[in-house]
Parts: C-alpha cells; structure tokens; sequence
C-alpha cells in the first residue's frame, strides 16, 4: 500500500477571502464560488471546510452501486467515472465531509480530484491556510528500503534521534560506516551495550575530540582498497560545535569525502542537559541555571550552520523533523555532495527530557521552531550559494514557541524582546546572503 | 463429497459481503475466505438495475469488482453456488451443487427476494420482478415491445422503473395501495411534487388502489382494480417489496422474525453465525427495535461490521442503529431523505410545489432525528452523523433551520479535527 499527498487545510490561518474556491471554480469552468468542490463555510469565529478528504477507506466509493467511484491506488485520488454514474446521489450518503456533492450547474455529482496533484486552491491561498502535504513520498521510496537499527533502543520517549537514525540510515545503505561520539546519538544505543550494537552497519564511538579526524582516516583507507564507503558521523551539538570543533573543521577545510550530521539539541542533554554553545540565549540548563544571579544563557548561540559553510564544503544544509520531505532532499543532495567533498547537515531536534515539553510534542516544537524563524532551513553549494528551502513569510510570533517549553517559562520581556531582535537580524543576514547567489 | 474449512465463508455477494471483505482483510491478511453467490456474475448491486433496464447501465460494467480482485486477495470466489443447508453444531454449510465448506465463521449476506402480493390470477399471467440482473436484461428485452405497461408499487424500484419505462416511449401506469408514492420516506406533501413530475410525463398514478384480479388478455393481461376500473398491460411488473429469503435456516437454530435476528456485532444467536445486509434484522436507531433495514449504505456499514467482529478486529465499534435513509433522483430532480419523519417534532416544513420544492426538519430535545429535502441540497452524510451522534443543536437551532447545509457543514467541520 502506497501513502498519498494530501491538501491540508489550517482553519487558524485562513481569512475567509475565499480565493481557493474562485480558483477551483475557474478551473472547473465556472466563473460561481458554488461549483468550488473546495467549500470554506463561515462560522462565528472561525472557517471551516467541506471537501473530499480522499479517504483510505473511502464510504462513497463502498456505497456507489455502480462501480463509478474509485481509489485510484497510484494517486490515491477518489476518481468519478461518468460513462458509469447513474446519478442515485447515494455517495452523498456515504460521504460525511459534504466532499461529493450534486451540482445543479452540470447535473451530476462532483468532487475534488486534487487537479492531477497540482491543486488550483492550494496555489490561491496566499494564507498559507491551505497546503498540498507532499511528504509521503518519503514513505513510498524508503519504506521499501532495510531498517539498518534495532528495533528497540535507549533514547527518551518522544525524543526524534529514532526518526534521524532510521531514516538516514535506510537512505545511505549498508555501505555505511558510522561514527559516533559520546552525545544521545550514542546513548540512544547505536553503539550499543556489552559488545552488541544497535546499528546494523559498522559503528565506532569516537571521542568528543577525535570524531572527523578518525573518520578521515577510515574512509582514506577504504578508498585506498577500492571500497565505495559512504563515511558518516553522527554527533551533538557539543560534539560539533564545542569540543569536536577543532577537528570537523579540519577535515572540512581539507574536503574530506565525510557526511556530518549534527544532531543540534542545544546542548549537552544526555550528561545532564549543560549548555554548549549552541544553546540558545535565555535557556535553562543545569549551568545556565535560573535563580538570583542568573535568568539561563546570557550569550546568544553561535550559528554552527553559517560557520561550516564558511569552510567551502561540497555541501551545508540545516534541516529539521518537523519537515521531514525537506530534509529527505537534503540528505539526498549531502549523501551526493560526500562522494567528492566534504557535506554538513545540521539538524535541529527538540528535546522532550531538557527542554522540557511533552513527549508527544517533539515534532510540533520542531514545526514551530520554523515557523517563527527560530531557526531556518537552508541549503548551500558552492555552484548555487545559500538558498531558503522553505521560506516563512508570515512568522507565527516568536511567544508561541517560546510558551512552548519549559526551559523560557523564567523569560522576562525584555529577554523575549532580545530573542525577537536576534531573529530579526538572523533572517535579515541569511536572507541577505541567500539574494547574494554563489560567494 | 470434498473435506474443505475456511477461517470465513460468505454467503452472498454484493454491498454487505464486500464490505465484510474488505473489513476482514484489514485486520487478517493471511486467514482463508470464500465467497459464494447463486449468481453467474461478478458482484453487482440491486440498485443499479433499474438504470441496466433503462440502457444508463451496460450489464457488462456493473461488477461493483473486478475478476482479478479475489486472486489478489487471496479470496476463493464461487458463482453459481446458493446455500442449501447449515449444520450449525458441525460448523459445515452445505451448496446448492453438493459440495460442503465447514467454516470457521460464517456470515450470511445473502440478501432479499421481491415479495409477491397475494393478488388472485397473478401466478397465472406473465410478470416482471427487478431484483436480479437476469430480471433487468429479461425486462430490458421486453422494452422494444412494451406499449401499456403496470408497475405494482410505488417503492423505490417501482418508481425507477416506471421512470425509465416511460422514457422508452412506453405508457405506464403505477398501481400503489397506499395513498402516496414512496411512503417509507416522504410524507404527503413531498410525495406530491415526486407525483407531479410523473403525472407531467404521462405516468398515470393509481395510488391508494388495490388490485382485486389479474387474468390473462390478448397481448398480456388485464388488472382489476378494486373500484373496478380495469387496466390492460402488456408489461406487468411487480415491485411491491422485498424480504428476507430464510429457507436454508432450517433446523440451525437461528432467531429470526422477518429476518435474522442481529446483535450489534452482527452475531446471530448461534456462534459463529453473523448476518449483514438485506437478509438481517438489525437494532433500529430510534427505538432500538430490531428492523429489517433493506438500505443500501446501512448494507454496507452492517457489512463492515460484521467483517471487523468476525475477524477480532479490537477497532471495532458497535453498530450504531439502523437509521432510514435513502436518495431519490427522478425525471433530474433529486429528494433525500435522512432518519425518521415521526420521531420528535416538526420544526420546519416548507412547501412550494410550484418551484418543485420542500424542506421539512424534524427535531427531538434539540437533536436532529429527521430531514427530508426535494431541490433543496444538503449533505445527507453529513446528516446521518448528526443523527448518530445525537449532535445538540441547541446553540445553533435557529441556525440551522434557515441554512441546514451550512450550518451542518460547520458543526462536522468541527468535530471532525
């Protein structure tokens, strides 16, 4: 069974303008919002919606006695056979969304048929209110490929190290050697406990120190054998940035064929969650603690993305869970760029255990870090330069996000008005670098 | 006699069999099914067959299936093949062509058959029913040849019928005992537009009218009326309702009283045994009596049911009660009609029958329990949730009266996020 895109639709975004219903009329040939098979219906306080949902399991198409409704298994799209409807309306029974309806105007039911995966509505909502949710084809191309982990491991329930394990280790193969220092990365269990590791692909636990520079020499070996190894390091934020620095940015500068991901939780959060430097201003940790003398970090955190490209690598991107079909082209473009040079990808990753949110949160923290622009998602080739891979034009203020978790509850105004300014500037200059094409 | 078992058996083929198909597969990929039906076709529906009489419907495009659909699912699909016999205690069913299946679950879905009124010569004339495919392309035969046609019943498939018989050219006239068409689901004044858009189009309507006789004539037969107008047709098609067919029952023990006797899980009395779709008598919505539904979407939602409960799929809900529904698109008018025209009060009726139109809205404590519509659009899915969710309406009431669609729309809107 396939996954299928899907039209989203966000009720708090959108403004009634009614855009999407002119567009799919006008698609469907009619100049009248009521021909729309996308129908946005006032209510008091809010906008709600009528339209086909293309159910998995779909009861206008069980209930249709004539064989004229479908699932389309490629699509997913409940497709209409006009040379086979009768015209019995019983699928407007079927249906509890109001999504196939009789339409006076050309005497027969109608529905939404996504446009061929290209919807008119989505294209008309400039509100963001609507979206064409593409992401499971990153389940119809990798659900296929071998799960390279354990099934069990160590991490913190609702922690996402799971998703960025598994996911890019189906990507890269079994061809694969694996580093690891010491950080959650390891301590989830991919190197595992009493001589057994949780990877299935060759792993070693690195020191903090050492991580790019062994790497360099592993993948300098297997190359002298003739071995097409695809060399990858998996550290924290403090693996990268702070103590393992010296050594990534070596190999960087020397173009190392390596694929290093940092997997940024804004801190050291499985030894007791102690800030790094890539820990944001104002957060909590156990050394930028909150009482009398301090309010969390007082240093806004180094940005480790923007560093590593200043390093000329084949390939820099930050990505995050929150946006999965993103980051899936990422990986592609890194596990690409690692066969001649050196790739970086930085992942942003909410922690559950120290910044304090509930397990089921981790990906919506991981959304709205985006969509307030806490943090950005970007790529850099040398060939094409930086470029936004999903611009947010209309951030939601940055309060929701910092409400979102424990480590900003202690935040007074005027920490929350120094975040704001940070953010500010932070997308002035990387939009500024992103119009400025290749360096 | 061959030794075969399956995990599931199912008697019967269309809409609540599928269902069940469909259901059981979702939750058991691997146990054995097999699917038997008397009929030499792939599935088909009842209620496509009036549009097969009228030509709409090719009999070669209705599969509600294709041939390939069971191999893949690794279902053994028997045609031709009517159950005969069960022998409840050893679990075995015995067909039609001799063979036995012992099954490990057995679901009967094997439907309804046209009632025959007990109207005195009419064993002795040539008549139509319409509930097989054979009857529609035997009744589409006689189209070419047909001038005077009768129907009997103004049901559901009598009026599609009388609908596409007199768009063939033909003179029909329908003959009903009740005092209206479609009296399960319309009242008086919203028959009356349906009637008028036949009597427009030449259909005579002999509605509160019994027939007293029916004798052979010189190119058919001839019908006597009880007030003694006598009617000549060429055509004589009786659609005075459907019922249960309950003959391989005998000596299983199952409870029946117009037809199986159902718990909500569609489990009969006898372990083992469920029954979904026509043939089954299910707990009403309203008054939690057991009803024969006889509709279509509530074939389907007993279908799938059954199949969960077979299967042990733990998603499984209960049957939420059978709730009269149906949709009714004549002469390309459309009226529907969701729950039920007693049960609470009327609190809205709009008649216009010079624009074809009616509104009624029937509310009981503030929850919808019935709404009826002729050109008047609503979702009656949407509709039916309402009614099945006892949805309170209170702080929408008079809302919802003045835009039903809308205001339907927005409450669904909402509860489904």
């Amino acid at each position: 069974m396939s996954a299928f895109s899907t039209i989203a639709f966000k009720p708090e975004r959108c403004n009634g303008c009614n855009d999407c219903m002119s567009a799919c009329a006008a698609v469907k040939g009619s100049s009248n919002r009521a021909d729309s098979r996308i129908q946005i219906v006032a209510a008091d306080n809010s906008f709600e919606l009528a339209m086909c949902r293309q159910c998995g399991d779909p009861k206008c198409v069980s209930v249709c006695p004539s064989a004229a409704l479908s699932k389309d298994a490629g699509s997913g799209v409940i497709a209409w056979d006009e040379s086979k409807c009768v015209n019995c309306l019983l699928c407007t029974v079927g249906c509890a969304y109001g999504g196939i309806v009789h339409s006076a105007a050309v005497g027969h039911v109608v529905k939404c048929d996504t446009c061929s995966d290209d919807p008119a509505c989505v294209k008309a909502c400039d509100q963001s209110a609507l979206s064409f949710i593409t992401s499971a084809r990153v389940y119809n191309e990798v659900g296929d490929l071998e799960d390279l982990f354990v099934p069990g491991l160590a991490a913190c329930p609702g922690c996402n190290s799971e998703l960025i394990m598994r996911h890019t280790l189906r990507r890269v193969g079994a061809e694969t050697v694996l580093a690891i220092p010491a950080g959650c990365c390891a301590g989830m269990g991919s190197v595992g406990y009493n001589g057994t590791t949780g990877t299935k692909v060759p792993v070693f636990h690195s020191l903090l120190t050492n991580t790019a520079s062994m790497l360099t020499g592993v993948k300098r070996q297997y190359k002298r054998q003739g071995r097409e190894v695809t060399a990858m390091a998996m550290a924290g934020d403090g693996g990268a940035s702070d103590v393992g620095f010296q050594s990534l940015s070596g190999a960087a500068e020397r173009g190392e064929e390596i694929l290093f991901i940092c997997v940024d939780n804004e801190g050291y959060m499985n030894t007791g969650m102690q800030r790094s430097s890539c820990t944001p201003y104002g957060a909590w940790t156990t050394t930028t603690p909150v009482g009398e003398h301090g309010q969390g970090k007082s240093q806004d955190a180094k940005n480790m993305p923007l560093m590593m490209m200043m390093h000329n690598c084949a390939y820099v991107a930050t990505a995050s869970t929150g946006f999965m079909e993103d980051l899936y082209v990422k990986l592609d473009r890194a596990v690409e760029a690692s066969k001649h040079g050196f790739a970086y990808l930085h992942i942003y990753s909410p922690c559950t255990t120290g910044w304090r949110f509930p397990a089921r949160a981790t990906t919506e923290v991981a959304r709205m870090a985006v969509e307030t622009n806490f943090v950005m998602l970007w790529d850099y080739s040398p060939a094409s330069g930086l470029a936004l891979t999903h611009p947010i034009d209309r951030p939601r203020p940055i309060a929701e996000y910092l409400k979102a978790h424990g480590k900003y509850r202690h935040l007074t105004r005027e920490q929350v008005g120094h975040i704001d300014a940070t953010i500010t500037k932070n997308v002035a200059f990387i939009k500024r670098l992103a119009e400025a094409g290749p360096l | 006699m061959t030794e075969n078992r399956v995990d599931y058996l199912i008697a019967g083929a269309s809409h609540a069999a599928l269902a069940a198909l469909e259901a059981i597969r979702m939750h058991d990929t691997a146990g054995s099914i097999t699917v038997l039906t008397k009929e030499a076709n792939l599935p088909y529906s009842p209620t496509v067959l009036p549009y097969v009489v009228s030509g709409r419907s090719a009999p070669e495009t209705v599969a509600l299936r294709r041939v390939d659909y069971f191999a893949q699912n690794n279902i053994d699909f028997l045609t031709g093949c009517a159950l005969r016999r069960i022998d409840a205690k050893g679990k075995r069913a015995h067909f039609s062509d001799g063979e036995a299946i012992a099954y490990g679950k057995l679901l009967l879905a094997t439907g309804a058959a046209p009632i025959l009124p007990p109207i005195p010569g009419l064993r002795d004339v040539t008549f139509h029913v319409l509930r097989t495919l054979a009857d529609a392309t035997a009744l589409r035969a006689a189209l070419p040849q047909t001038h005077a046609a009768v129907v009997l019943g103004a049901g559901l498939i009598g009026m599609h019928a009388a609908e596409n018989l007199a768009k063939t050219g033909a003179g029909v006239t329908i003959v009903e005992t009740q005092p209206q068409v479609l009296p399960g689901y319309f009242d008086a004044a919203a028959a009356r537009i349906i009637e008028s858009a036949f009597t427009a189009k030449g259909i005579r309507l002999a509605l509160g009218s019994k027939v007293e006789r029916v004798a052979p004539g010189a190119e058919g037969c001839t019908l006597t009326l009880a007030d003694g107008t006598s009617i000549q047709a060429d055509l004589l098609l009786v659609a005075t309702g459907v019922t249960p067919v309950l003959d391989y029952l005998q000596d299983t023990g199952v409870a029946t009283e117009r037809g199986i006797l159902v718990d909500d899980s569609m489990r009969t009395n006898v372990a083992d045994i469920y029954a979904a779709g026509d043939v089954a008598q299910a707990r009403g919505f309203y008054d939690d009596k057991p009803v024969v539904g006889g509709i279509l979407p509530d074939a389907v939602e007993q279908g799938r049911v059954a199949g969960m409960a077979m299967a042990g799929d733990p998603a499984l809900a209960a049957y939420p009660g059978s709730v009269p529904l149906n949709t009714y698109a004549f002469f390309g008018q459309q009226a529907l009609s969701v729950g039920s025209q007693s049960e609470g009060e009327v609190v809205f009726h709009d008649t216009d029958a010079y624009k074809h139109q009616y509104l009624k809205i029937v509310m009981k404590n503030n929850r919808l329990t019935g709404i009826f519509g002729i050109n008047r659009p609503f979702d009656p899915g949407i509709m039916w949730q309402l009614i099945l969710r006892r949805t309170d309406l209170t702080q929408v009431r008079e809302q919802f009266i003045a835009e039903p669609r809308q205001t339907a729309r927005q409450l669904m809107s909402r509860l489904w996020r």
